[in-house]
């Protein structure tokens, strides 16, 4: 029965994913009300679009639905990790901008292979989030407004860097984006291994895979290393971290730095698949993958493999959402019901509470009497 | 209204938790103008009582009466309106507020859209003339002492016209003229009406004021006894189980060599232009307990966070083995011998979301017993951890997984000694290592410390507690004013000489 199973584990593991999974179905619920207000009669048919998302359309929606995920896997692994020391990493989305401009020059100027070209994406993405990092640590600077400021000086340096008045080495003056990847540098694309023809789609890569062993390792980096102890201390209780004898400057750097990184490799894992390119002039938004990276982490709770399943669920939505009847729907709706769901994350940790009280409500009928004298005493339980 | 005895009854109270009972079946009735004392060791659950009392959590079973009739507290509101009101132990004030914006706070008085504090202020004034609580309304909460902000706590009840009034061991804060001061207006209090429940393990203010007191053990209600008719050693036999001795068992101290040389250390505060600690020197030597004894808030922090690396030092010399650790890091420091207890357990002694195990290593994670290649053993963690709960007797609901948050306050405590002792250092710095615990406890950990000396180590204590300081140490310092002002040995001093040293009336070093 269930309490023959470890209690640590039921209440870490299982309520965190009812948790989870009840934001998403409010926010459906939500997105359903929200079809229905603007088209009644279509509404069930918009909502299941969105429900099936990649598998509307088979099989490229699945095609589409990886490819979107693998960056998004990074983006949150970016945000889940800094969580993990206590620090907000708002910067994904200025360091996936940089991680994007390693990859492309990389592969488009110096026609390098893809994993350099990955690589580089890495290095560049690390350094933007050392900055904030090293400002945070040593000059006790907020990480948020650094990362903020560096996400805008990121954006606005990288499409120069790229547009030089239209005269920059990687702009393709007929399409005003950066020049196709295929076309110049073949090398520079991330392998499909067949999953191009499988999915018939021209940007399902091995991406996925390499998102998926980043988070496997992140995960291991948290939960089973040195490394991973010390951070969580400094995130839990900085003091406390400070008297075991961690250099907790230093692990605010590290942190960031490694984020940054992860964000780096979600923009060439983008970019070196050829899902899109990078367009100078119309980039005057942040790229939305980098923002993206945060409700995916809130949604995971900082879990490192629960970030692949929350990035999945977003790409899915997001994907679905582009198939609405646009006669009907405007493909905007998917937007406002992944926020709604997203806004629901903020409630993850409500939700959570609920469930543990529901289980430990149930649980109490058949608990037997505890032997051992633990803190019950109501100061040390409550806060 | 009833014409009942009591003026509030809780009867066969009974509280679970996920995996233990906080109350079991547990009775508790207080007179109308008495001191009702409540006795218990840490996790005794005495305040899960209270706060079922308050509102803040809902009896399993079980039902409250006042004055003979049956009411539901839901919440602290339904509890204030029944004048049931309470002093935490760690005190619910605004620092950036005044006294008196803090005691009107939640209800205020209003003309029409503008605060009218005019009347507020003439009933405070009227209240701490009438109980002798000396405070003044207009000063910021941030910048009065600790005995000032309990006071202003209790006025908020009496602003509230409570007539029960809860204090949740009000003395663990306190120095010992602010307890006396204390023990005198609650004494007031009760000589003008009202009735108190007052929360403690400290055996002396039992037996100073109270009228009757109630003993909880694991939960259950042991009894109800008549200050009058029982003893100290009753009362402790009936909260620990079994008979306490409140005197220190030691042999005479071997002192041996030297191990800690501090000279002419000077640290800067944190909090003000002046030095916390100024131009002290001492030795510590093997086989022997030292302690600095001093008023709370005399420098006693910063020596220690200066010793052990967490402050800088801005000028003098700290030598530990015979090597200058002026400038070494808390690693270092931590590496070549010495540990600490800290002060202030949540704050520096655990990682309160992690869980027991994880605790247990905090000061050695890193060595090659826990770790390999970057990656922690976690069997071996366990085992370590297994081990340390075992021979500490360190409780908790869960064993090794256990989340510390979850663990009641003592131990807590007995946690960060077994990891500190455990790691057999050559120095222990132990500041305040039985604030806040029961005699049972406090016992347990001078014995610790006893041993640790015997075996040829080094002992640094620091107390605020006279019985501490008079009892356990060989030798005492007394600091004033981030000055080491006197050195005296327990065996020819007095407390009250002591005491003199202490409030900076005496000293003999220049």
């Amino acid at each position: 029965m269930k309490n023959k199973k470890s209690r640590l584990n039921f209440s870490s593991g299982v309520t965190s994913v009812a948790a989870s999974l009840i934001c998403i179905i409010i926010g459906l619920l939500v997105g359903l009300v929200i079809l229905y207000g603007i088209n009644s009669e279509n509404a069930l048919d918009g909502f299941s679009r969105i429900i099936k998302g990649g598998f509307y359309l088979m099989p490229k929606g699945i095609g589409t639905v990886l490819s979107q995920t693998a960056p998004l896997i990074m983006t949150g692994l970016s945000v889940a990790f800094a969580f993990k020391t206590g620090l907000f990493n708002i910067g994904a989305a200025g360091q996936y901008t940089l991680g994007a401009l390693g990859a492309l020059y990389f592969a488009l100027v110096l026609h390098m292979p893809w994993y350099v070209c990955l690589l580089a994406a890495m290095l560049f993405g690390a350094v933007w989030g050392a900055i904030p990092g090293i400002f945070k640590a040593y000059f006790n600077v907020n990480e948020v407004i650094t990362a903020i400021m560096f996400n805008w000086i990121g954006l606005y340096a990288v499409n120069e860097i790229i547009y030089r008045g239209a005269l920059g080495n990687m702009y393709d003056l007929k399409t005003t984006k950066t020049y196709s990847l295929r076309n110049v540098s073949p090398q520079s694309v991330i392998p499909d291994l067949g999953m191009n023809q499988l999915f018939k789609t021209k940007s399902t890569t091995i991406a996925i895979f390499i998102a998926i062993a980043a988070a496997i390792i992140i995960y291991i980096i948290i939960n089973k290393t040195t490394f991973g102890y010390e951070l969580k201390a400094c995130g839990h209780n900085k003091e406390a971290a400070r008297y075991a004898g961690i250099n907790e400057k230093r692990n605010i750097v590290l942190s960031m730095t490694i984020a940054g990184a992860l964000s780096g490799i979600g923009a060439g894992l983008y970019y070196l698949s050829g899902v899109a390119e990078w367009n100078p002039q119309v980039s005057t938004a942040l790229p939305a993958m980098g923002f993206n990276g945060i409700p995916v982490a809130l949604l995971a709770l900082s879990n490192p493999i629960g970030v692949i399943f929350a990035a999945l669920f977003v790409s899915h939505i997001t994907v679905g959402g582009g198939y609405l009847p646009t006669k009907y729907f405007q493909p905007e709706i998917a937007d406002v019901i992944i926020a709604v769901i997203i806004y629901l994350c903020a409630f993850v940790m409500l939700f959570k509470g609920v469930v543990i009280n529901a289980v430990s409500g149930r649980k109490k009928k058949k608990a037997e009497n505890d032997p051992t004298d633990n803190g019950a005493d109501g100061k040390e339980a409550d806060a | 209204m009833g014409n009942s005895e009591y003026i509030i009854e809780m009867l066969n109270i009974t509280k679970e938790f996920p995996g233990i009972k906080a109350n079991d079946n547990v009775t508790l009735q207080l007179k109308k103008g008495e001191i009702h004392a409540l006795l218990g060791e840490n996790g005794a659950g005495k305040s899960t009582l209270m706060s079922i009392l308050f509102g803040l959590y809902q009896p399993t079973s079980g039902m409250i009466k006042k004055n003979g009739k049956e009411v539901k507290i839901n919440n602290p509101n339904d509890a204030n309106a029944l004048n049931i009101g309470m002093v935490h132990q760690h005190f619910k004030l605004v620092e950036c507020f005044s006294v008196l914006d803090n005691i009107i706070l939640g209800i205020e008085p209003t003309k029409g859209l503008f605060l009218s504090k005019k009347g507020a202020r003439e009933k405070v004034t009227a209240l701490s003339d009438k109980y002798g609580l000396k405070v003044n309304p207009d000063a910021l909460v941030s910048d009065i002492t600790v005995g000032m902000q309990q006071r202003t706590e209790i006025l908020k009840m009496l602003y509230r016209d409570n007539e029960i009034l809860i204090f949740d061991e009000p003395t663990a804060v306190l120095t010992p003229q602010e307890i006396d001061e204390l023990m005198k207006i609650m004494k007031n209090l009760a000589n003008e009406g009202k009735s108190i429940l007052f929360i403690t393990h400290k055996l002396n203010e039992i037996m100073a004021i109270s009228d009757r007191c109630t003993i909880l053990r694991k939960g259950k209600c042991i009894g109800t006894v008549n200050i009058k008719d029982t003893t100290k050693e009753e009362l402790s036999r009936m909260m620990v189980g079994r008979n306490v001795s409140f005197k220190v068992d030691k042999k005479p101290a071997n002192v041996k060599e030297t191990v800690l040389k501090v000279e002419n250390m000077t640290v800067p505060s944190k909090v003000h232009k002046n030095n916390a600690v100024k131009n002290v020197s001492f030795e510590v030597h093997r086989g022997e307990i030292v302690c600095i004894a001093g008023i709370d808030g005399n420098g006693q922090t910063e020596l220690v966070h200066a010793l052990t690396g967490l402050e800088k030092i801005s000028s003098g010399t700290v030598w530990f083995d015979g090597a200058d650790i002026s400038k070494a890091s808390i690693r270092e420091r931590s590496k070549s011998g010495m540990s600490h207890i800290p002060e202030d357990r949540h704050k520096h002694g655990l990682v309160l979301d992690y869980t027991l195990e994880q605790n247990m290593v905090l000061q050695r994670y890193w060595e090659s017993d826990f770790q390999k290649a970057g990656f922690i053993k976690q069997g071996a963690v366990r085992e370590y951890a297994e081990r340390l709960i075992e021979q500490y007797d360190v409780r908790s609901g869960q064993g090794p997984v256990t989340i510390a948050r979850s663990m009641s306050g003592g131990n807590q405590q007995k946690a960060i000694i077994a990891r500190e002792i455990d790691k057999n250092p050559d120095l222990l710095v132990a500041v305040q290592p039985t604030r806040g615990l029961d005699v049972g406890a406090i016992e347990y950990i001078h014995k610790q410390l006893v041993a640790q000396r015997d075996k040829g180590k080094a002992v640094l204590l620091v107390s605020l507690e006279l019985d501490e300081v008079m009892d356990v140490s060989d030798r005492i310092l007394v600091m004033y004013e981030g000055e080491l002002v006197g050195e005296l040995d327990p065996e020819k001093t007095t407390v009250e000489e002591l005491g003199l040293y202490m409030a900076g009336a005496k000293r003999t070093t220049a």
